[in-house]
């Protein structure tokens, strides 16, 4: 006992003396969270769409002042009168707009005739993003326009009622819980990876392995001191995280216990698996080569920048195995949901399994020799 | 018993043997020198005797230890210094020792006295609160000898404890180790390639090349069992005509290298070469201005064991020399 404590103080006091690294595995995060919290899911706004009209009658006066009105308010776009469709094309083509919407010759003849008409849209689909918010808005405009002007039909049109459950989730805030795995995921890729190699590497063990300390005290020591560490970057995470990401009531003691108990889950899992990783490794470049594809292949996997619901099979069976994925999942439960333990029992139950399975194999695979 | 006994010790990697059968035996209270160019396999071996690589075959024991089958009591009864520094540079002199005197389970009253003890003993005990990364290199082994100690082990094993210090930080370690020897009643195996360093400080030495023990006993007894091998240099007032001749004749010379007035002269025989060559001077009415003969070197004992020099003599060591000046007239 007294020798893992020892391997443990030593390795905290490092940390204290020259806290650095640590620093950056929680500083990495956070940008992350600013940056991409704010560049990614908010609302499109001024995309540029060309007009060409071909009717000229007042149906279709009408259906472009309805456009006006839409860029004059919601500002998800402006419109740009063409006078002919080939021009509005090639600046589409050469991206000084977003989309041409072409109003043809005999829309005004088909409207009052009482036909349904069709107006077209040609949209720059190289940006998914601006495509589908330009083609939901005008969607959404033609409803208010074809209300006006068509009775009410005998048979009612089924609609769908959305009922939001929780207050309005921004990005920000959707991207705070696989924030909070990344630090401790970084966390302890530079102290169980980096740090730990490096240590290898200098001797430092081998002045280890020359007293009588037992296989499992070394192991304890190693996994517990890095754990400490990632807990620390997890919990500030937790706090800084919370408060930058706009969370309500961010500093709540019972949430922030709760939290605490799947900071250290998760610490605890990643930790083991990177001790599984490393355990066979001395030169010190691996761990640093394999930070980058380690993150990638765990991280976006998980769900924490997009629903798991969308990805592919073979990139499902990642997100099933993932530790990560629990680690997300029960986060978001008690950040954007503020549930209590129960529901995320099972999120628990899995990180601490793959904490203790990771573990016995790399203690198998462990030697206490160089 | 002695207290380290290496009975026909191997370890391969694949087909390359770095240590191939050794057999030798340490007996209590020397400086048991390890002397090899790098890569002789003298590290293979220290961390072998120190459980930390197991050996291919053959047996080690420490103390009567098995080092494969009692090595967690080979582990508490000696002390190691390992090649590399590993001490930690963030944590103070004493932190490093303290952590180390827990992996040890040294009682926690007597940590303190112990390591205070120890960081007085090698002259850190000013430094036992700064953090070692303002420490030069020679102040970190020292710290790190102390650390070793921690534990009051008797016998404490050394690899290359000095190699990569300065002159002087290695002629102070030398001496520590020799005091530590004597106050606390040590054993040491010790590896080093320095010639000179193992001559001076060595009860015994073991040359060891390409795994394989060359020769084995004291400075003295191997240098003296080669033949004689000395190198006169002499340097005279003025230079009679021929007078390279009349030293190439000298007996026992085996060859002269002249420049301006000094000769650098290869004798088989130092002792005999020198009395000639004084005679011969007196006799021709020449006056030598000063003259030194260099006697057989732990290199000359290498090269004769092994066939070939140290291959890395980076730092050649002066060679010991027993100048004796003449005065002038
Ligand atoms: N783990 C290892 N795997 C393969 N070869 C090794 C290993 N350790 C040492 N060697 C080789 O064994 C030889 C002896 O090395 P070493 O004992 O470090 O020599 P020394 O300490 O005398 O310089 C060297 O040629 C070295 O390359
Ligand atoms: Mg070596």
């Amino acid at each position: 006992m007294n020798r893992i404590w020892a391997i443990i103080e030593r390795d905290l006091r490092r940390f204290r003396r020259s806290p650095t690294l640590i620093i950056v595995s929680m500083i990495m995060p956070l940008v992350q969270l600013v940056v991409l919290g704010n560049a990614f899911g908010g609302k499109i706004k001024n995309l540029k769409v060309g007009v060409v009209d071909q009717d000229h009658g007042v149906p279709a006066v009408k259906l472009k002042e309805m456009f006006q009105a839409v860029a004059a308010n919601a500002r998800t776009f402006d419109t740009i009168p063409y006078t002919d469709q080939a021009t509005a094309l090639r600046d589409l083509r050469e991206g000084r707009i977003n989309g041409v919407l072409n109003i043809p010759p005999n829309f005004s003849r088909e409207t009052l005739a009482g036909a349904s008409p069709r107006i077209a849209l040609v949209e720059d689909n190289t940006d998914q993003f601006s495509a589908t918010a330009l083609e939901g808005t005008l969607n959404q405009l033609l409803v208010p326009y074809n209300s006006k002007s068509i009775q009410p039909r005998l048979t009612p049109n089924a609609t769908l009622s959305i009922v939001e459950i929780y207050p309005y989730v921004p990005y920000i805030q959707f991207l705070l819980p696989g924030t909070i795995v990344l630090a401790i995921f970084v966390s302890a890729m530079i102290g169980g990876g980096i740090i730990y190699i490096d240590d290898k590497a200098r001797g430092l063990h081998e002045g280890y392995l020359v007293t009588p300390i037992r296989k499992l005290e070394l192991i304890m020591g190693f996994n517990l001191s890095g754990a400490i560490k990632a807990v620390i970057a997890g919990l500030v995470l937790v706090t800084c995280g919370s408060i930058i990401a706009g969370i309500p009531d961010p500093l709540n003691i019972l949430r922030l216990a709760r939290l605490l108990i799947v900071v250290m889950a998760t610490a605890l899992a990643l930790i083991s698996m990177m001790f599984l990783l490393m355990v066979r490794v001395n030169d010190p470049l691996v761990p640093r080569a394999i930070f980058g594809v380690l993150n990638t292949v765990l991280f976006f996997p998980s769900g924490a920048v997009y629903p798991t619901q969308s990805f592919p099979a073979w990139m499902k069976v990642i997100t099933t195995v993932d530790p990560m994925t629990y680690a997300v999942h029960g986060f978001k439960e008690l950040i954007l949901k503020k549930t209590g333990l129960l529901a995320i029992s099972y999120d628990i139950a899995y990180l601490l399994g793959f904490a203790v399975l990771t573990m016995a194999a790399a203690t198998l695979l462990f030697r206490r020799t160089l | 018993m002695f207290d380290v006994e290496v009975e026909k010790l191997t370890k391969c990697f694949g087909d390359f043997c770095a240590v191939d059968a050794l057999t030798f035996n340490v007996e209590h209270g020397e400086i048991f020198g390890l002397l090899g160019p790098n890569g002789a396999g003298k590290s293979t071996l220290i961390r072998m005797l120190t459980t930390l690589v197991p050996p291919t075959s053959g047996t080690g024991r420490i103390f009567g230890f098995d080092i494969v089958h009692d090595a967690n009591k080979v582990r508490q009864s000696i002390g190691v210094i390992p090649q590399a520094m590993t001490s930690d540079l963030d944590l103070t002199a004493e932190e490093n020792m303290s952590i180390f005197a827990k992996l040890y389970s040294i009682p926690r009253d007597k940590r303190r006295r112990t390591i205070r003890e120890l960081l007085k003993a090698v002259d850190l005990e000013q430094w036992a609160d700064k953090p070692v990364k303002m420490f030069s290199g020679g102040m970190r082994r020292r710290l790190e000898i102390a650390r070793g100690l921690v534990h009051e082990p008797k016998i404490f094993f050394l690899d290359e404890p000095t190699t990569g210090l300065d002159p002087v930080s290695r002629v102070a370690v030398w001496e520590m180790l020799s005091r530590l020897k004597r106050e606390r009643d040590l054993t040491i195996l010790v590896t080093t390639h320095y010639m000179d360093e193992a001559d001076k400080l060595c009860d015994r030495i073991a040359i060891v090349d390409h795994g394989k023990l060359v020769a084995l006993d004291s400075p003295l007894k191997l240098k003296a069992s080669i033949p004689g091998k000395n190198i006169l240099e002499v340097s005279f007032s003025e230079i009679p005509p021929g007078w390279e001749n009349v030293l190439k004749a000298l007996p026992e010379v085996a060859e002269v290298k002249g420049e301006d007035h000094v000769f650098r002269i290869s004798s088989n025989n130092g002792p005999r070469t020198t009395t000639e060559l004084l005679e011969s001077a007196r006799a021709a009415g020449v006056t030598v201005t000063s003259l030194s003969v260099q006697s057989t070197t732990l290199d000359d004992v290498f090269v004769h064991y092994t066939g070939h020099q140290l291959r890395d003599a980076l730092q050649a060591p002066p060679a010991s020399s027993s100048p004796f000046m003449l005065p002038h007239r």
